[in-house]
């Protein structure tokens, strides 16, 4: 049962409280207590109007997602939605004034509930959040949510927040129109509510006139129509038609805003079922809400550790990653020592974040003391005694073995016993590094991605001799800067760097095939990858493929297993790109593209010479196929090989650390979204056509015959 | 089944399509009026043997609005007994108009029909019928809708056109148009006058005879910002995923130009004409229709004019003279390149990048512009095609007669 609460002037104030849960949710038990609630206050005869607000922290964080998760009927999700039309609508229609006091969050279902409301004050405080996030997570807002804030702020307006799923602070919610006025404490935030019932008293939405004009015109007035037209294209644009929702989303905009409020919910109710009952959005929800949340809440640490304090930490080598690393390092609040063999070097790492900081400091985001409190925090030397007392030392010298035993040595002579030695290697083998080690046991591998403060992953490497306080240890340091932690155990390549290759090398082979190049790249990136093939291979450096194709090899003793990845046909072209035409990639301005001085970069016009365009080109979404299925088959075998441990941060592991199709929830989830035995299928199929790298991974055959997926 | 002729083809001629445009300040009925008056006083023409009155019309709306065809009709004051229908089949309206009259006449459902079209579009502004071709955002995400402008330039980009090429069939396309001019070629150009017999315009207005590859290359593309920011460049090469990038090089010196104008052909057969007394320009030979892919767009009149030929069991060598509406400079371009069709036989006196497109009635004035042609020349056949919104193609094969 909610709270509810009637004053001496008959205004009562409903407190939404789902009871031990941690955070407000629209659950089974939320639809209960809101309606007694509501049976409450209304059998007050004088009831003046009513509050609506929380006990908690947040206001109302939105749907509870499980139950969206679960399988469920098309039908039951249009009465979820039904249903929340109903209840918005139960004291919308009410005939009292009814206001939203937003004491906090007030996100996707929540907002809805708000705007089921005829007045909106919100708490002025920045850490509160409001909006409708929903399409994040491959929905739409299925309370009413398209189409009250349609008509509310107009559909022009109501693009970002729907589209982009934009969420505002409470200021820039009062400008956008989200809320009507903002209260500086929560008593104010309860009076001003008060006194806009004993005051205002409007009590009827102006949508439910048959007069009603949506602000800034309707669906077919010229500007609008020219915006949604350009809108369409432009979720073309920016999703190349892999995620539903945003289409879903303009429908609801052109066809809510087409006919009466009433009819409109009904649109809404039957483009929300639609994608709810759909395995993007499932596959969404998973990997980007729950998946991802259990990750940084820490689940890969060793349990019954307690939790350790990081203080202090080393970073050896100021070049691009290590400048990097102590910036987010630094941002954390923890000291950094930053090391590199001149202190000019050192001292760039450094600049690093002092450019950051004057971009923040630019904008009005942050003030020059803080700037200046934040620098202090990085010391620059050349000296490993001033490594002393770190708790942490990440090494981020070149890639080079014995570069990298050389400073192992030198930095643990002044390390304390319990001091983790973490190398960031993107493949260098962790059990190897450690050989140079005197305490193996507190080696491991901390591959961090580029650009640092960016990037959001951290692939944790665990050694042979990794002990579980080290891996605890770098958990805990992961949580403090605020990264993303999977861990996999030790192999060359690791997982992320050994999958990501697949997917440039299968770009780079099509070449060969007489594949339009720039139809290789459009394919990429119609897939859903960030960047597509031959762009990634230039930015990675040509070299760098080359190299690892020749370590491949000498690793392998020349014995090379059919089907190894070293017989890659793409090998051949990067040969040739390296040895006949000197052209290594962006770093030389040449590669797969050139890349003229001050202008955009354009395919190579010879390369079109060079492998001369096949006369029948494939389909394009045979080549999207090909792409996505080589990744995702690579990915489990790492699975199988137990390199990475589970699908939850295989997923994560390929789309934050390499930009695997977010759509489709990562690798695995790919694969579950496919259907095992298709997949299976699909590999046999394209195994005959190019070869044993498509050969269908054999835990996968295994899964198909047993009829399961991997969630 | 009957042979159906076209024993007379008329059109206004083309005004600027803006506020300072000689026919702006007259309504698109006025447009037709002149017409039909043309029409029947030329051939002191018996209407009430007028057995229907189709005509093209792109953008049905406001004045253009509630079948024009039967009011035009009507407020021309030819027979009450005509009935009518407007049709929109996009940019080759007026030529499906009169293929449709064709088809009656063949089908010996009636012996004669007034025919053509008109768009006033500096009075109804293109578009403004809507429509969820492009409005609808289901229909135009699974459609693949992009603005024409950026099919053309998607063309260009496919075929290597470049910005010169371009510019030069433009500059081609002008001269001839002032040559065509200056030298009276166009004869079934009626001159507009107002009611006091006054003429408001009696020439094709926009022709550019002294404009230089200099000046054109001055010109802005039009497409391009457009293109990149509502994220229509994304839309093309997700269909056409061979292009890199798009080039833009159609701008408003190399696409047809926004005019006011209309056109009119009466088309029957061989026993009314000669009740009538009335001895036939052109017989049609030939007429079809096709569909293909939408993003594109432009590419219909190639295999609209494939079917036609076929149907009239001609190769393209017998065809003497082309119209191919230049609804951009890629389209004939294109077309020649396809069928490989020399630009000598191609629009030979100009076309819509130096005279301009009016939507609904172009297929109608490019009739009279092949008839003209024909009779000045001496040659026997002609050939007109225009490429359609929605990827769309119409031919129609004529002869002199």
């Amino acid at each position: 049962m909610f709270n509810t609460e009637i004053d001496a002037g008959h205004v009562a104030t409903i407190f939404m409280d789902n009871g031990d849960k941690p955070v407000n949710i629209i659950n089974e038990g939320f639809f209960k207590n809101f309606e007694a609630s509501l049976d409450d206050v209304f059998k007050d005869e004088q009831l003046k109007g009513i509050i609506l607000t929380a006990t908690k922290k947040d206001f109302l964080a939105g749907a509870d997602l499980d139950l969206l998760l679960k399988s469920y009927t098309p039908e039951s999700f249009f009465d979820l939605s039904r249903r929340l039309h109903k209840l918005t609508q139960r004291y919308e229609q009410c005939g009292k004034p009814v206001v939203a006091a937003i004491n906090g969050s007030c996100l996707g279902g929540g907002y809805e509930i708000a705007l089921g409301c005829h007045y909106r004050v919100a708490l002025d405080n920045d850490k509160i959040k409001i909006g409708l996030p929903e399409v994040t997570l491959g929905l739409l807002p299925g309370g009413g949510g398209t189409q009250r804030l349609l008509r509310l702020i107009g559909i022009i307006e109501a693009m970002p927040f729907l589209l982009e799923g934009k969420t505002v602070r409470p200021q820039d919610a009062l400008k956008s129109g989200l809320v009507n006025e903002l209260a500086e404490t929560p008593e104010a935030l309860i009076a001003k509510a008060k006194a806009w019932i004993n005051t205002t008293g409007k009590n009827v939405q102006p949508w439910y006139d048959k007069q009603f004009k949506i602000p800034g015109g309707n669906p077919l007035s010229p500007k609008v129509a020219q915006w949604l037209t350009g809108a369409t294209a432009q979720v073309t644009k920016r999703t190349q038609n892999n995620y539903p929702a945003p289409k879903a989303i303009l429908s609801c905009l052109f066809e809510g805003g087409l006919v009466d409020f009433e009819t409109s919910l009904k649109i809404e109710a039957r483009y929300f079922a639609s994608l709810a009952k759909d395995q993007v959005a499932k596959s969404m929800i998973r990997t980007f809400f729950f998946n991802l949340n259990s990750a940084n809440s820490g689940k890969a640490r060793p349990r019954d550790i307690p939790k350790h304090e990081v203080k202090k930490v080393g970073i050896l080598g100021a070049g691009m990653m290590g400048a990097g690393i102590a910036y987010v390092t630094a941002k954390a609040g923890i000291d950094v020592v930053l090391k590199d063999v001149t202190l000019e070097a050192a001292e760039k790492g450094k600049s690093y974040s002092t450019a950051l900081l004057d971009k923040q400091v630019g904008k009005g985001r942050m003030t020059a003391e803080a700037k200046n409190n934040f620098l202090a925090k990085i010391k620059t030397t050349t000296e490993a005694k001033d490594l002393k007392g770190c708790d942490i030392i990440v090494e981020a010298v070149f890639e080079d073995r014995d570069l990298k035993a050389r400073v192992t040595k030198e930095v643990e002579a002044q390390i304390t016993e319990t001091a983790v030695f973490g190398s960031n290697t993107s493949s260098l083998p962790i059990t190897g590094l450690a050989k140079a080690s005197a305490r193996p046991k507190n080696f491991i591998g901390l591959h961090f991605f580029s650009p640092v403060d960016k990037m959001p992953l951290i692939e944790i490497i665990r050694g042979k001799e990794t002990s579980d306080e080290t891996l605890a240890k770098s958990i805990d340091y992961m949580q403090l800067i605020k990264k993303t932690p999977i861990v996999v155990n030790d192999a060359r390549g690791f997982y992320t760097s050994r999958t990501f290759v697949t997917y440039v090398a299968e770009g780079i082979s099509l070449l060969m095939e007489g594949v339009h190049p720039a139809t290789i790249e459009n394919a990429g990136r119609a897939a859903g990858m960030p960047v597509g093939p031959l762009a990634l291979s230039d930015e990675v450096s040509l070299d760098l493929l080359y190299h690892i194709q020749k370590q491949n090899i000498a690793d392998l003793k020349g014995a090379v297993p059919e089907g190894h990845f070293a017989t890659h046909p793409a090998f051949a072209v990067v040969t040739r790109f390296v040895e006949e035409f000197k052209r290594l990639g962006k770093k030389s301005k040449a590669g797969f593209y050139d890349y003229p001085e001050g202008g955009k970069k354009y395919l190579w016009p010879r390369l079109t010479e060079v492998y001369p365009i096949a006369k029948v080109q494939p389909d394009i979404n045979d080549l999207k196929k090909r792409i996505l299925y080589i990744q995702a088959i690579e990915a489990i075998k790492c699975l199988a090989e137990n390199v990475v441990t589970n699908p939850a941060e295989a997923d994560i592991g390929s789309i934050f650390g390499w930009g695997f199709a977010p759509w489709s929830g990562g690798v695995c989830s790919f694969v579950d979204l496919v259907g095992v035995k298709t997949f299976v299928e699909g590999c046999t199929a394209l195994q005959k056509k190019y070869g044993n790298r498509f050969k269908a991974p054999a835990l996968l055959i295994r899964m198909a015959e047993e009829g399961r997926g991997f969630y | 089944m009957k042979d159906a002729y076209i024993y007379d083809g008329v059109r206004t001629p083309r005004g600027r399509g803006r506020s300072n445009g000689s026919l702006h300040e007259v309504r698109p009925i006025m447009l037709l009026k002149s017409l039909f008056d043309a029409l029947k006083e030329r051939h002191h023409l018996d209407t009430s043997l007028v057995e229907d009155c189709i005509l093209g019309c792109v953008t049905p709306v406001g004045e253009q609005g509630a079948n024009i065809a039967r009011i035009g009709v009507l407020h021309a004051g030819w027979a009450t007994t005509i009935p009518g229908f407007q049709l929109n089949h996009f940019c080759a309206s007026g030529l499906v108009a009169i293929n449709l009259a064709a088809q009656a006449v063949r089908a010996e459902s009636i012996d004669l029909a007034v025919a053509g079209g008109v768009e006033a579009m500096s009075r109804v502004t293109m578009g403004s019928d809507g429509g969820v071709w492009y409005m609808d955002p289901q229909v135009s995400n699974n459609l693949g809708f992009i603005p024409q402008g950026v099919s053309a330039d998607l063309i260009a980009t496919l075929y290597g056109f470049s910005r010169e090429a371009v510019d030069q069939y433009a500059l081609t396309s002008q001269q001839r148009a002032a040559h065509a001019s200056e030298h009276g070629h166009f004869k079934s150009l009626v001159p507009f006058k107002d009611q006091n017999g006054q003429i408001l315009l009696d020439h094709e207005e926009l022709i550019r005879g002294n404009t230089t590859l200099a000046e054109l290359a001055k010109l802005n593309p039009s497409f391009e910002a457009m293109a990149k920011m509502a994220g229509f460049d994304a839309v093309a090469l997700s269909k056409y995923p061979m292009v890199e990038r798009i080039n833009y090089v159609h701008h408003a010196g190399n696409s047809s130009g926004i005019v006011d104008g209309a056109s009119l052909h009466l088309v029957g057969s061989l026993e009314i004409g000669k009740r009538l007394g009335l001895k036939p320009r052109a017989k049609i030979r030939a007429f079809a229709s096709i569909g293909a892919e939408p993003t594109i767009m432009l590419k219909g009149p190639v295999p609209a004019t494939q079917l036609v030929l076929k149907k009239a069991g001609m190769k393209i060598n017998d065809i003497d003279i082309f119209e191919v509406n230049e609804a951009f400079a890629c389209v004939p371009m294109l077309y020649s390149e396809e069928l490989k069709v020399d630009h000598a036989k191609l629009n030979v006196n100009g076309g819509a990048i130096a005279m301009g497109h009016p939507l609904g009635a172009t297929g109608a004035v490019l009739v009279t512009m092949a008839m003209d042609e024909l009779e000045r020349s001496g040659k026997g056949t002609a050939l007109i095609t225009l490429c359609e919104g929605g990827g769309q193609g119409t031919a129609t094969i004529i002869e002199r007669v």
